[in-house]
């Protein structure tokens, strides 16, 4: 049994007199102890909103959840909002991608660490001065005590989100959401911050859950990655697999577009064609077809399903996937990997 | 950089000193900072020395006043029915007025009278008006369902007394009360409840969305500690700004109610907005009675207002650097 079990997660959008939104379209992922999952995606594919939907954090009005998604045990998505209080921050927390609005700027850094302190573990005046110190410390903040004092934007970006991440880590939650943890950091602090939270899970077992759009992210930490298009998962795969013989051509499409150490100079990258606008509704076929250079009459007839390649959970959503030799070779994803 | 002659090297280092001395000063907060701001804009400087002047008049007025402002000392010599009233002289710097007391002694001690009227009348207006926007809001951003219907029905109340113009609201209010001080008081202050509440909702449902809300969340923080810590600390600027700006128009509120005949009906105490309103007879004789008061009402007003806006200036986030 796995620490999170998320299944056929849907959540749809409906405002009054507007077009129903379906951002996230029966996803399903599993999580266990100690794991790091990705889900990977262009802007609107629903990886955000799906982190959203498991903490309870999308608004009540307008919005239609179902699904499930398990946490040891307990329905997330069917808890009262009580409960559901009690399970944030002390069992599942999340880290958010801009650090600086994501504290508040009136409130002194040592305030906002011990009130998740005094929330989940009781502790007050001295006792969580002295934890959230012990805290900012372990995630690499020099001279705590004094930091402690000082607002949000007296610290650098790094830092800031160093401050985020020892909130969400706190009360030594057992699974860590990250959304987009390093999107608003320059490249040189994106890499301390991954190598932090490698470290994070490494030293206490967490779980993390990795939402990225950035590829490089996931080659250097994801043990299992979804890759997510319109709303549904299209291809589920452990990371060497992923990277070494993709199948769906949406995956194949991402990898193409990244830059890599090894492409001949001046020679440009491979984008892939359109944007995440040009979908299709799952209904009609592959949501991904209007974009797709392989794409065939029967991917038209209805959505595909999930089709299993290999007995380590490597599954693709495709009619006509791209054959696994047309993909880089071994040595040069030992590179990326 | 080129090699330093060992002198500037030196020069230079104390000045990186200096420097690095004053980036290391921590605990700055966002007021803190405001202030700094505030300190360097001359628009400011003019404002509070304004406001500081009159509140020092205020308190040491009724020291420094020559003469009673009630004794009617120079009753002889005025006379009502002839217009004759003894004008500026040595020992009457503004005059006598109607009923033979000294104008001036009348301003000093007035000062204090104008002061206390706005500023209680502006903390009436900022409490309640701040109580009802900060349930408001805290309803509307994070109470759910029931929330947002609370919020509703308070907002149309406020929106009643909103429709209703200022002054007209502040005369029935006096009228219901009767005339006293503590009438002109709170029928000021009533006014000014609508503007700080939708000021203070505003400024919540603003930040009821921003995302250290939603971190706070995320982390299962309880709904009211999110409203008190994180969502009423970030929305006050603004209602703090409106309050300096209110204090010059309850001031001017309170005068034209005593204007209308609705304000402290003891003459025993001078106030401004009495005396100009006392003045009105006598406008064509002596016009210099209308005009004093008046200016005193309107410097004030002025120095409260230009600090007011200078605040403004200083806590806006987009003029920040």
């Amino acid at each position: 049994m796995a620490l999170l079990e998320v299944s056929d997660l849907s959540v749809v959008f409906a405002r009054r007199g507007q077009r129903e939104v379906r951002a996230v379209d029966g996803v399903t992922f599993s999580v266990d102890s100690g794991e790091v999952v990705g889900l990977v995606g262009e802007s609107g594919c629903g990886k955000s909103v799906t982190s959203l939907a498991v903490m309870g954090l999308l608004p009540k009005r307008g919005v239609r959840v179902s699904g499930q998604a398990v946490f040891d045990g307990m329905d997330l998505l069917r808890l009262d909002a009580r409960a559901m209080r009690d399970v944030r921050g002390q069992d599942i927390a999340m880290i958010f991608q801009d650090p600086l609005t994501s504290l508040n700027p009136v409130v002194p850094i040592g305030v906002q660490v011990t009130e998740v302190l005094t929330r989940h573990r009781g502790l007050k005046g001295d006792a969580a001065a002295k934890e959230a110190a012990e805290l900012l410390d372990r995630v690499g903040i020099p001279d705590p005590r004094r930091r402690l004092k000082e607002y949000p934007h007296q610290l650098s970006g790094g830092m800031r989100q160093r401050a985020l991440i020892a909130m969400a880590v706190a009360c030594r939650p057992r699974l860590l959401i990250a959304d987009e943890p390093t999107t608003a950091l320059d490249v040189t602090i994106q890499a301390q911050i991954l190598e932090l939270l490698k470290d994070l899970v490494r030293e206490s077992g967490t779980a993390l859950i990795m939402i990225t759009h950035d590829l490089g992210v996931v080659a250097g930490m994801c043990d299992t990655i979804n890759v997510l298009y319109a709303g549904k998962v299209v291809e589920t795969a452990g990371r060497r697999d992923l990277f070494a013989r993709p199948r769906h051509p949406y995956t194949v499409g991402l990898l193409g577009s990244i830059p890599r150490l090894d492409t001949v100079r001046g020679e440009r990258l491979t984008p892939i064609r359109g944007s995440v606008r040009d979908v299709l509704p799952w209904a009609e076929g592959c949501a991904f077809a209007p974009r797709c250079d392989r794409r065939v009459d029967d991917c038209l007839n209805g959505p595909p399903d999930l089709v299993p390649v290999n007995g380590r959970g490597h599954e693709h959503r495709c009619v006509n996937p791209v054959p696994p030799e047309a993909v880089p070779t071994r040595e040069q994803v030992e590179e990326m990997v | 950089m080129s090699v330093l002659t060992p002198g500037r090297k030196a020069e230079r280092i104390d000045r990186l000193a200096e420097l690095t001395a004053l980036a290391d000063e921590t605990g700055r907060s966002l007021w803190q900072e405001a202030f700094a701001r505030l300190r360097r804009n001359p628009m400011a400087i003019i404002g509070a020395v304004i406001v500081a002047l009159f509140l020092l008049l205020s308190i040491v007025g009724p020291l420094l006043a020559p003469y009673s402002p009630t004794a009617q000392i120079w009753r002889e010599e005025t006379s009502t029915a002839q217009g004759i009233f003894p004008g500026p002289r040595a020992e009457n710097w503004l005059g006598v007025d109607h009923l033979g007391r000294d104008f001036f002694s009348r301003m000093l001690v007035g000062a204090r009278q104008t002061l206390l009227v706005g500023v209680v009348a502006t903390l009436v207006g900022f409490a309640l008006g701040t109580l009802l926007g900060a349930v408001s809001g805290a309803a509307a951003g994070l109470g759910g369902r029931r929330g947002r219907w609370l919020d509703n029905i308070l907002m149309r109340a406020t929106d009643v007394l909103l429709a209703l113009p200022s002054l007209l609201l502040a005369v029935s209010v006096a009228a219901v009360l009767g005339r006293s001080l503590t009438t002109v008081m709170i029928a000021v202050g009533v006014v000014q409840i609508p503007i700080f509440a939708r000021l203070l909702r505003g400024s919540m449902l603003a930040q009821a969305n921003a995302d250290y809300v939603l971190a706070a969340r995320s982390l299962g923080v309880r709904r009211w500690r999110i409203v008190l810590s994180h969502v009423v600390p970030n929305s006050l600027g603004p209602v703090i700004v409106q309050a300096t700006l209110t204090l010059a128009t309850a001031i001017i509120e309170a005068a034209a109610l005593s204007y209308l005949g609705l304000g402290n009906p003891d003459p025993s105490t001078p106030e401004w907005g009495l005396m100009l309103a006392d003045a009105q007879v006598f406008l064509e004789v002596r016009a210099s009675w209308a005009f004093y008061p008046a200016a005193g009402i309107v410097i004030t007003a002025l120095g409260f207002t230009l600090l007011g806006e200078a605040m403004r200036e200083a806590l806006d986030p987009k003029l920040r650097k």
